[in-house]
């Protein structure tokens, strides 16, 4: 049954922004990508520019970023994102140029790409998606499983000796010159919903200043993988993933407020 | 003023893809191309064009998607172990269809090997490397002035066809210095239609990708190169022919060995014997035309090959000849040289096996 509603004495309050595809996505119910694709393209919209922009997809949940976000986009090789970035936004120093990657894609085989383009200090920016799980494969380790966490290839837990130690991206990225803006930001409750926008939006800005990277570290949920439901994965971000990945800002020299 | 200059292959090569409109130059350091870098990092600044020296030639090949996904014309050289890390780049550029120019300058393998010149990585360039059903258009130069003209024509037949061209030389040849002349560069007109330059109101988004995960829509994209490597195929073989008028043995050679091999020809002519030489330019598409014709020339009694690696073009030969003539082959591994003598000294068992005899002996 089809109801028509007359919207001639509503006010419009909400809308999708033009900057995203009229499409609709493959995430599971509750995972955050969504959210992160959708902050992402209302900044692009706000600053208007969206002609302007050349948006990076890695290798994991998020290949398919170019069928959702309304830009310009190539899809990179696994972990490859930072250099192809590099590549555009030194032939285009003056369009925005963002990648947007997983935890596998940018913290195991992509590291060294993404290291080298913080410590050339790259006019980009780098939206990091850490849910500390593979979730395209279906579930295995990622560098950022948290220690005990169980995944289909650390069934027991991940366990220090055997598998290493989870990587804190933010930390490191932080810590080299080239870098302008470093916070890690979580999409689990609204208000933070609303201050992983603000970091968005201001690690865009800072691409103006010509000062270097600027890295936002999303802490998302894979409610799947995890083995969970969308509510007890957003709860046990608060209780478990960010002891491991405190949120905050690492480094501000944007002088943008 | 002479329009001719001493130069480094290595050196030319980079001056060439300055004169092509090089716009942007990706690359990590590596005997015996070094040069090629160092070139381009003081002169495509001065142009107001894009150097940079990578981390590693993983992330020069994925620059080098970047930019060329973005329309630009750029170029990475390496030597072989640096093709072999950025072969997944190349695979992932050929299934996006990017234009771009690769550079091998070959060195003797496998592993680390030596930097010694080597010809080794004819399989890998020609039939392959990467993951796939995709092919490089690949031109082989054989001196310094080959390398200039052959970077003009490596820009433009990336654009034409919208696929990685490599140009496969080896170290003799990016470190010998021989005298050259650019010749006038035109541009031709480039479509960037398709590029990553901002979505602006009057067009769908452009995205770069080589991934299709329906396999219906995969196979029509397979079948797209492939009509397109078809057409390449058609009209893009390249090679020169010196001597096949009268000749009773076909060399064949490319790069560095179809120089030496020219000699032999010379040496072996002097001795009376009808001696001509195919050199392919274009290692794919590869000329296997002319091989049919002339292996279906009465007068022709055999091929010999000569390659600086275990007998790699030899099986190309071997297609092209179809089993009707005997193909004889000779080559030199791990970065070792052979003389114009040498080749000869191989050569003349060959001819008394296949009733080549020279002319004096009649």
């Amino acid at each position: 049954m089809k109801t028509q509603i007359n919207l001639e004495n509503y006010e419009k309050v909400f809308e999708k922004p033009d900057t995203l595809k009229d499409v609709k996505t493959h995430y599971c119910p509750g995972c955050g990508h969504g959210v992160v694709h959708r902050l992402t393209m209302e900044v692009v919209k706000e600053l208007d520019i969206q002609d302007k922009t050349i948006g990076i997809a890695p290798v994991g949940c998020s290949v398919f970023a170019y069928y959702y976000m309304n830009v310009d986009m190539q899809q990179a090789a696994h972990g490859r994102a930072c250099a192809v970035a590099t590549g555009i936004k030194r032939m285009l120093p003056d369009h925005y140029v963002f990648t947007y990657q997983g935890d596998g894609d940018l913290a195991a085989i992509g590291t060294a790409e993404t290291i080298h383009a913080c410590s050339r200090g790259e006019n980009i920016t780098i939206i990091f998606i850490n849910n500390a799980i593979y979730g395209m494969t279906g579930g295995q380790m990622a560098p950022t499983t948290i220690l005990g966490q169980k995944t289909s290839t650390s069934t027991g837990g991940r366990n220090a000796q055997r598998d290493g130690m989870p990587i804190n991206m933010s930390e490191i990225v932080a810590l080299l010159p080239g870098t302008v803006y470093v916070e890690r930001v979580a999409v689990n409750k609204p208000g933070r919903v609303r201050k992983t926008k603000k970091a968005i939006l201001k690690a865009f800005k800072a691409q103006q200043l010509k000062k270097g990277t600027s890295f936002i570290e999303v802490v998302s949920n894979c409610n799947t993988n995890w083995k969970m439901t969308p509510v007890e994965a957003n709860k046990w971000i608060d209780d478990v993933l960010l002891n491991q990945y405190p949120l905050g800002v690492f480094k501000d020299e944007t002088g943008i407020k | 003023m002479s329009e001719y200059l001493l130069m480094k292959g290595n050196y030319a090569l980079a001056e060439a893809a300055i004169r092509a409109g090089c716009e942007g130059y990706f690359a990590y350091p590596i005997t015996p191309q070094s040069e090629v870098g160092e070139y381009m990092s003081v002169h495509m600044p001065e142009k107001g064009r894009v150097f940079l020296q990578a981390e590693s030639e993983v992330a020069a090949i994925n620059m080098l998607y970047g930019a060329a996904g973005a329309g630009f014309k750029v170029m990475t050289s390496s030597s072989s172990p640096g093709i072999s890390l950025m072969t997944e780049g190349i695979s992932y550029i050929a299934g996006a269809e990017l234009p771009c120019v690769i550079v091998n300058v070959n060195r003797g393998g496998p592993g680390l090997g030596t930097i010694q010149p080597s010809q080794g990585d004819y399989f890998q360039s020609t039939k392959g490397g990467g993951h796939g059903d995709y092919r490089l258009i690949v031109l082989a130069p054989s001196s310094v002035q080959e390398i200039a003209d052959l970077t003009y024509l490596a820009f433009d037949l990336a654009w034409k066809y919208r696929n990685p061209s490599l140009i496969l030389m080896d170290g003799a040849l990016g470190q010998m210095m021989e005298k050259v002349k650019f010749n006038p560069y035109t541009e031709p007109e480039r479509d960037i239609s398709w590029a990553t330059r901002g979505k602006t109101p009057d067009r769908d988004t452009n995205f770069i990708t080589s991934l299709w995960i329906k396999p219906e829509e995969m196979e029509q994209v397979n079948l797209r190169l492939q009509a397109k490597y078809k057409e390449i195929e058609e009209n893009e073989v390249r090679y020169d022919a010196y001597n096949i008028e009268d000749a009773e043995l076909i060399l064949v050679a490319f790069g560095l060995s179809a120089r030496i091999a020219s000699k032999s020809m010379q040496i072996l002519r002097e001795k009376g014997y009808k001696v001509g030489l195919i050199k392919p330019i274009t290692l794919w598409p590869y000329p296997y035309k002319i091989l049919q014709e002339l292996a279906s020339n009465d007068r022709v009694k055999g091929f010999f090959v000569t390659e600086l690696n275990s007998g790699q073009m030899v099986e190309d030969v071997r297609l092209g000849v179809n089993g009707k003539k005997e193909v004889g082959f000779y080559g030199r591994l791990g970065g070792m040289i052979y003389s114009p003598e040498e080749i000869v000294e191989n050569i003349i068992p060959f001819c008394e096996k296949n009733g080549i005899v020279p002319q004096e002996a009649i």
